[in-house]
């Protein structure tokens, strides 16, 4: 992300460390993670400690350092989908992609994490491939599913 | 114009995620193809609800009620409703073991027990245009408390209402209000919380996608009887739609100059700005929430000094949720008896006297019916289970229903005539918190879902206070030493100790609410924990180290004819066999990933 389209983003904003947050956001929206590069430079043009910018990129969870595959893979884990056994779904694509929370494939087609609920409870459980959600999958669809992004 | 037929389609996040926005174009292409354009309007509204069978579409005004609606529908549909005239039973809603569809929406028994005062707007307005919002008395409230009322005067029927916190605490409203108006500093802020962090529960969420005026003019009210220009929307990042809708809603009411500068001509100024929350579940704390608006990362500070009297920016803020606003414009219009009317118990001396009003529950789990529902105070958890929400999935057996998100606490069946208000839940150890509702059935185990609540709260502790950072991340050792098998009996004592450590002496409510999971599970499912620890074993079968999968050697050969397809599926290759004979399970090699129980058509594979 270059240094124009950084401003761009600013300038959304009021000008202000109060504003930080969201400009974060903007940028985590669109890169999915947060380079070291481009959080400098918004550390810089809002006037806020790096200390501080890298304690908010890490203590927020809509926030990533390390990138995200082509497909991120959210697996939802909040209560209705943990009932329904959600966390069968999150083992079966760990072990069929041999990565684990936050990481991506070698070949940066996928990247998986858990999330709190994406508010379709009744589609339990249920998981996002990048735009595409996934609803009410059994265990035994979990491969044929990844097939569709392979 | 006026229409001869409205078709309604539902846009909340849980149809669209079955794709209703294809349904609703395919309406619109049937319809214009068939020159109907100018008779039929089709109009996108907010979340209905009952999500369990979405995509959902009403036809208005007969109030006709189709479920699951899939694109391929949409021709069949319109040739026969819209042309000639009959509802296509094959689409309407069957309740759970019945046979007959109920075509009308308002006899289906999710909605017919259903009270509406929040939601009195859902599936009936489109949430993107705020004349429908008026046609349905949107603002009406603002102009009464402008134009015939002192801020006093809206306080005191604030108060006399009953209205109190629907975030989780409880706290009265009116009183907050009032404590807010005579602090001293300037400007006042007013806020609403709409960070739901609960995972299992999106009340909020729906309330803006479906009605986003009423918080609006909610915040506008308190805004006026407190004495504040300026209101901030602190919302999710992760709700893509209702931010939208809600940024969409601002706009509106500022071209309407409902929002901005000389607001009805009466010298009120008063805007929003809306804040996006980068998700913390700590951050529904109040001094939190308020720190990460100023981009702060969102520690709760210890409250000798409240928020009302120094909050956002060191000034008095008033927080409320997104539903305790959205009650607010009701309560002005219709007075605050016909509010006081509605609950449990005696606020006109105690303002904690009762619980008022209705709630929104997000209902989910092992129900039949999941949704989103609003329903009086003093309902029984068995009316809103068994008949709103149609009982248990597959005809389970009912376990426990969990109130109250991570803070909350678990329910047995023996107290599943309770009343739901405010000081019943407490009473049992759970809360009403913001409004979740999960029901467990028997395949759920008690030691694993607190476990589950306990990793949730324990990540999302902000590490402040050493109660709550080293507290709870003690009490999840323990209970993964319980699950995995390897868990004593001194382990269940110290558990209980340390919980109470944790609620005693945590800084903040996330602290002090985090062990009630354990200790509601503790109280009613102790013998399930001891069966853990005593047995090792499980008995609902979810705990994975603690079971094995089995495969039954009669009904693979009998039933089954030894069909092969579970060896062809397992990812481990622990199961071996082959057609038309015996197959069996590999335990060392096994998984446990329970794709073979999935695929197996004959039930011959079973779990011990």
């Amino acid at each position: 992300m270059d240094a124009q389209t950084i401003d761009g983003i600013i300038e959304r904003h009021p000008q202000d460390p109060s504003s930080i947050i969201q400009v974060l956001l903007d940028i985590q929206n669109e890169l999915y993670y947060l380079p070291k590069d481009v959080l400098e430079y918004v550390s810089k043009r809002l006037g806020v400690p790096m200390s501080r910018s890298y304690h908010l990129a890490t203590f927020y969870k809509a926030f990533s350092l390390k990138p995200k595959g082509k497909y991120p893979i959210a697996v939802c884990t909040g209560t209705a989908c943990h009932v329904q056994g959600a966390m069968k779904i999150y083992d079966q694509i760990s072990r069929e992609l041999h990565i684990t929370e936050g990481e991506r494939t070698a070949d940066n087609r996928f990247s998986i994490e858990s999330v709190r609920c994406l508010g379709c409870c009744g589609l339990a459980p249920v998981v996002t491939v990048g735009k595409n959600l996934h609803g009410k999958i059994p265990v035994a669809k979990v491969n044929k599913i990844l097939q569709q992004y392979k | 114009m006026a229409y001869r037929t409205y078709l309604m389609v539902c846009a909340g996040t849980g149809c669209v995620a079955n794709q209703s926005m294809k349904v609703r174009d395919k309406l619109v292409a049937e319809i214009t193809k068939r020159g109907l354009q100018n008779e039929v309007a089709v109009v996108t509204t907010g979340c209905n609800g009952f999500c369990a069978v979405g995509p959902i579409l009403v036809v208005q005004p007969e109030g006709i009620f189709y479920q699951l609606l899939k694109e391929t529908d949409i021709p069949y549909l319109i040739e026969e409703h819209l042309l000639k005239g009959r509802p296509v039973k094959e689409l309407l809603y069957t309740p759970p073991l019945e046979k007959t569809p109920i075509p009308k929406m308002s006899d289906i028994p999710f909605f017919a027990d259903q009270t509406l005062i929040v939601l009195r707007n859902r599936g009936l307005i489109d949430p993107e245009n705020i004349d429908e919002a008026i046609s349905r008395g949107a603002y009406e409230a603002l102009a009464k408390v402008l134009t015939t009322m002192t801020p006093e005067q809206v306080i005191k029927e604030i108060k006399e209402s009953g209205l109190r916190g629907r975030g989780g605490g409880g706290f009265p409203t009116g009183i907050k209000w009032e404590t807010c108006r005579n602090a001293h500093g300037d400007p006042k802020y007013i806020i609403c919380n709409a960070d739901e962090g609960d995972p299992g529960a999106f009340m909020d969420r729906s309330t803006i996608e479906s009605d986003p005026h009423a918080v609006i003019e909610g915040m506008c009210i308190g805004a006026y009887a407190i004495g504040s220009p300026e209101g901030y929307v602190y919302i999710r990042n992760e709700y893509p739609i209702a931010l939208e809708r809600l940024k969409t809603a601002l706009k509106q009411a500022r071209d309407y100059n409902l929002l901005g500068k000389n607001i009805f001509d009466k010298g009120f100024d008063f805007d929003i700005r809306v804040v996006r929350g980068a998700g913390a579940f700590v951050c529904g704390e109040s001094t939190a929430l308020m720190a990460s608006i100023e981009g702060k990362t969102g520690e709760p500070r210890a409250k000798y000094v409240h928020t009302v009297e120094r909050g956002l920016w060191d000034k008095p803020s008033c927080l409320n949720n997104v539903e305790t606003w959205a009650n607010v414009p009701q309560i002005i219009l219709n007075g605050a008896q016909w509010f006081a009317n509605i609950g449990t118990g005696d606020v006109s001396e105690d303002p904690w006297g009762g619980s008022k009003g209705t709630k929104v529950f997000s209902l989910s789990g092992k129900v039949n019916n999941t949704g989103l529902i609003e329903v009086p105070m003093g309902i029984t958890l068995r009316k809103i289970i068994f008949d709103i929400g149609g009982g248990i999935k597959d005809g389970k057996k009912f376990k426990a229903v969990q109130t109250g998100g991570p803070s909350g606490g678990f329910i047995p069946e023996s107290l599943l005539d309770l009343a739901v208000d405010y000081e019943e839940l407490t009473k049992v150890g759970s809360m009403m918190g913001s409004g979740g509702m999960v029901v467990t059935d028997e395949n759920n185990c008690m030691v694993d879902m607190a476990k589950y609540f306990l990793t949730f709260t324990q990540e999302e502790s902000c590490g402040k206070c050493i109660p709550c950072r080293e507290g709870t991340k003690r009490m999840l050792d323990i209970l993964e030493k319980i699950t995995n098998g390897e868990g004593t009996e001194e382990d269940l004592v110290l558990l209980e100790d340390l919980s109470n450590m944790v609620v005693e002496s945590s800084l903040c409510a996330l602290g002090g609410s985090a062990p009630n999971p354990v200790l509601t599970t503790l109280k009613y499912f102790r013998e399930e924990y001891e069966v853990h620890v005593r047995d090792k074993k499980c008995p609902a079968h979810a705990c994975k180290k603690l079971i094995t999968y089995n495969i039954d050697p009669e009904i693979c050969v009998d039933k089954g004819h030894g069909c092969d397809v579970c060896r062809k599926n397992c990812a481990d290759g622990a199961i071996t066999g082959e057609t038309k004979k015996v197959h069996a399970i590999d335990v060392m090699k096994c998984g446990r990933c329970g794709i073979c129980l999935d695929v197996c058509k004959f039930d011959a594979i079973y779990v011990e």
